[in-house]
C-alpha cells in the first residue's frame, strides 16, 4: 500500500489520456454487465428450476399435447410424489406488444412451486372460480390490475366456445409474489385454470401441454424419468421426461444460445479493449523511461518495477471496470421502468461481479505484461543517457 | 581518513553494435571517507562511466571496486539495488524528479525502500527539505520550482536515507551561476558538516573549486590529480 501514491500518480500523469482510456474500459464493462444481465435473465428459468421437479413433454415437440389419461399412470409411477400439469396459452393484453406468459394450470401447480407465494384465501378463490386467474405482482403493477378486475386476454390459438373469439376474459382472484430477488422475473406470469381452458376452448381434446412431476428422491430422477417415458413407449404420444432445469434450458435455447452470443460479443469487445489499453500502457511506460530509470537508480529492484507497472495496468482496468459495473447496477432498474416492466433484467449478482472482477484483473495483467517486462529489463545507464 | 572507495585495475568496455569501445583503461583509485572529489575531463573521457561504476549502476568489464569493504562488482542485480538504496545518494544534471509528486513526496521515495512508517518517512523527508532550505516548498510539484530549487529537492532526496556516498553527475550543468553556487555551497556543507563523501563529475572548473580534490580523466585514463 505504501507504493499506492506512486502508482496513482503514474496513472494520472496524462489525465486526458487516462480519462479516455477509463471511458473505453467503462464502456466495455457496461456492455458486459448489460449483456450478462440478459444472459442471466434467459437462464433464470434454469436457476428457478427445483432439483426435485421434472417435466414430461412430448418427445417430438413442445407444441404437441399429451393425453390427460396419463395422469393416473404417472401418479402411480414409483418415486413420483406429486403431479401437476399446464398448457401454454400465450396471447396479449390490449396491445400486441404486451405479449404475455399466460398459462393454463391445474390448481395443484402451486403446491409444487413453493417459491410462488399465494395467499390461502386467494388460492381458495382460484379453486372456486372457473374463470379465475392468479397473476404475478410485477405483472399486476405493470398493467394496474387488482383482485376483482376482469381482464381480457387476446389469444392467438384457442377460440372460446362461448364467444367464438380468441379473446378470453378472466377474473383476477389473486396476486402472487416471488420473494427471491433473482427469481423476480417469475412475477411476469398469468395463470388461469386448466379445466376451464380445456372445457371452453373449441379444440378441447383433454390434452395437456406438459406435466410437472415432483419426485420423492432427486437422486432417483433418472429411474423415474425412464419409468414415465416407458408408459408411452411405442405410442403416438411418446414422452420425454427431463429435469426442469434441462427443460427450461432447452426451451430458452430455442431462441438462440444466448450464452454463446454474449460470449462472442464480449470476446470481440475485450479483444479490442486489450489492444487499445495495451497501446496506452506501452505509451505511458515509454514516456516514463527516465523516471523508471531514476527509481532503479535509487534502489528499486527489477521485480519492484515489474510489480509497479502491473499494478498500474490492473488499477486502470479495475477503476474503469468497476465504474462500468456500478453504472450497469444503476441502469438496470431504469431500463425496467422505462420499458414499463416489459424488460425485466435481474440486478447485477455476485456471480457477474466475480466474473467481471476476474476479467478486469486478467485484462490488466495482459495489458501490463509487455510494458512491465520493459520496465524490469531497463538498463539504467542507457535509460539515463537517453539511449 | 580511511579509504571508502577502492578501485583496482578497472576497465570498462562497451559494445556498440559489432564495435567494442574501451571507455576506461586499467584505473586504480582510492577515495578517502569524507572526501569531496571532482572528476573532470573532456567529453567521452569516461568520467560518467567511472561515476556509474562507483555508484553501482554499471559493472566493470575487468578489475574490482570496493566500497566500504564491500566488493560491489561481485553483487548481482537485486543485491546491487539494495546496496545502492542503503549506501548511495544520486544527484543528476537534470534533477530527475518525479513530475507527478510534490517535493515532499519526491524526497520520501528512497524511504519507501526502508522499513520506516509513513509518519517517519514524512518526518525524515521534512528534515531533509529543511536542510536544503526548502521547507516552505514541500507541497510544490517540480514544475512549480526553479531549476536551483529542483536540484536542492534532488539533493534532499539523495541524503534522506543518510547514505555514505553522494555521486553527482554535472549537478550544476543546467543551472545559472547563482543557483549553481547555492547548490555547490550546499554540497560543500554536506561534506564538511555532515561528513558525506562526495564524488562529482563536472566540466566547470569553478564548480571543481568547491571540491577538496580534482581528478582529471582523458581517454579513459587518470592523468592528473590536483588538491584544492
Amino acid at each position: 500500500m505504501k507504493y499506492f501514491h506512486l502508482i496513482w500518480a503514474a496513472l494520472f500523469r496524462r489525465k486526458t489520456r487516462t480519462m479516455l482510456t477509463l471511458l473505453s474500459v467503462l464502456a466495455a464493462f457496461l456492455l458486459f454487465g448489460l449483456l450478462d444481465a440478459v444472459r442471466v435473465a434467459f437462464n433464470a428459468g434454469s436457476d428457478a428450476a427445483g432439483v426435485d421437479r421434472m417435466v414430461v413433454s412430448s418427445k417430438y415437440s413442445i407444441i404437441q399435447g399429451l393425453p390427460q389419461s396419463l395422469i393416473p399412470r404417472i401418479q402411480a409411477t414409483p418415486g413420483v410424489k406429486n403431479l401437476t400439469w399446464a398448457n401454454w396459452f400465450g396471447g396479449y393484453y390490449q396491445d400486441r406488444k404486451n405479449q404475455g406468459i399466460n398459462i393454463a394450470i391445474d390448481p395443484g401447480y402451486f403446491d409444487i412451486y413453493p417459491e410462488i407465494s399465494v395467499a390461502p384465501d386467494q388460492l381458495a378463490a382460484f379453486r372456486q372460480t372457473r374463470t379465475g386467474a392468479i397473476v404475478g405482482e410485477m405483472l399486476a403493477k405493470r398493467f394496474g390490475w387488482k383482485v376483482g378486475d376482469k381482464v381480457p386476454i387476446a389469444g392467438a390459438i384457442y377460440p372460446n366456445k362461448a364467444t367464438g373469439e380468441t379473446t378470453w376474459t378472466f377474473d383476477i382472484v389473486g396476486i402472487y409474489k416471488v420473494e427471491e430477488e433473482k427469481l423476480k422475473g417469475l412475477e411476469q406470469q398469468f395463470f388461469f385454470r386448466w379445466d376451464y381452458f380445456d372445457e371452453a376452448n373449441s379444440y378441447g381434446t383433454h390434452e395437456v401441454g406438459w406435466y410437472i412431476v415432483q419426485v420423492t428422491d432427486p437422486k432417483q430422477s433418472d429411474a423415474v424419468a425412464k419409468a414415465i417415458d416407458a408408459i408411452s413407449a411405442n405410442s403416438d404420444h411418446e414422452t420425454k421426461t427431463q429435469t426442469e432445469q434441462a427443460f427450461n434450458l432447452s426451451f430458452a435455447k430455442q431462441l438462440g444460445d444466448i450464452g454463446l452470443i454474449v460470449s462472442a460479443i464480449m470476446g470481440a469487445v475485450f479483444f479490442t479493449l486489450l489492444l487499445l489499453t495495451g497501446n496506452t500502457m506501452a505509451q505511458a511506460v515509454r514516456e516514463r523511461i527516465p523516471e523508471l530509470a531514476t527509481l532503479k537508480t535509487i534502489g528499486f529492484s527489477d521485480v519492484s518495477l515489474l510489480a509497479l507497472v502491473f499494478a498500474e495496468a490492473v488499477l486502470l482496468i479495475v477503476i474503469g471496470g468497476v465504474l462500468g459495473m456500478v453504472l450497469v447496477s444503476l441502469l438496470l432498474p431504469v431500463i425496467g421502468d422505462a420499458t414499463g416492466g416489459r424488460m425485466q433484467l435481474p440486478p447485477v449478482g455476485a456471480a457477474t461481479w466475480g466474473i467481471g472482477l476476474g476479467l478486469m484483473i486478467l485484462i490488466g495483467l495482459l495489458v501490463g505484461v509487455l510494458p512491465a517486462l520493459r520496465a524490469m529489463r531497463l538498463n539504467i545507464v542507457d535509460a539515463l543517457a537517453g539511449r | 581518513m580511511s579509504t571508502l572507495v577502492e578501485i583496482r585495475d578497472v576497465s570498462k568496455t562497451y559494445e556498440r553494435g559489432k564495435q567494442k569501445v574501451e571507455v576506461l583503461h586499467h584505473i586504480d583509485l582510492d577515495i578517502q571517507r569524507g572526501d569531496f572529489l571532482a572528476l573532470m575531463g573532456p567529453s567521452g573521457s569516461g568520467k560518467t562511466t567511472l561515476l556509474n561504476l562507483i555508484g553501482g549502476l554499471d559493472a566493470p568489464s575487468a578489475g574490482s571496486i570496493g566500497v566500504a569493504g564491500e566488493r560491489i562488482d561481485r553483487l548481482g542485480g537485486g543485491a546491487l539495488a539494495k546496496w545502492r538504496a542503503a549506501n548511495v545518494g544520486f544527484i543528476f544534471q537534470f534533477y530527475n524528479l518525479l513530475p507527478m509528486l510534490s517535493a515532499q513526496k519526491n524526497v520520501e521515495v528512497p524511504l519507501l525502500l526502508t522499513r520506516l512508517s509513513a509518519a517517519e518517512r514524512k518526518r525524515n523527508a521534512s528534515i531533509a527539505l529543511q536542510l536544503v532550505g526548502l521547507s516552505d516548498r514541500a507541497s510544490h510539484k517540480p514544475n512549480e520550482l526553479s531549476g536551483g530549487q529542483q536540484q536542492r529537492v534532488a539533493i534532499a532526496r539523495a541524503i534522506v536515507s543518510d547514505p555514505t556516498l553522494l555521486v553527482c553527475d554535472e549537478p550544476t550543468g543546467d543551472l545559472d551561476r547563482q543557483s549553481a553556487e547555492e547548490v555547490l555551497g550546499l554540497l560543500q556543507q554536506l561534506n564538511r558538516e555532515h561528513g558525506k563523501t562526495i564524488i562529482m563529475v563536472t566540466h566547470d572548473p569553478k564548480a571543481a573549486e568547491y571540491a577538496s580534490h580534482t581528478l582529471h580523466l582523458d581517454k579513459g585514463t587518470l592523468v592528473e590529480q590536483t588538491a584544492a
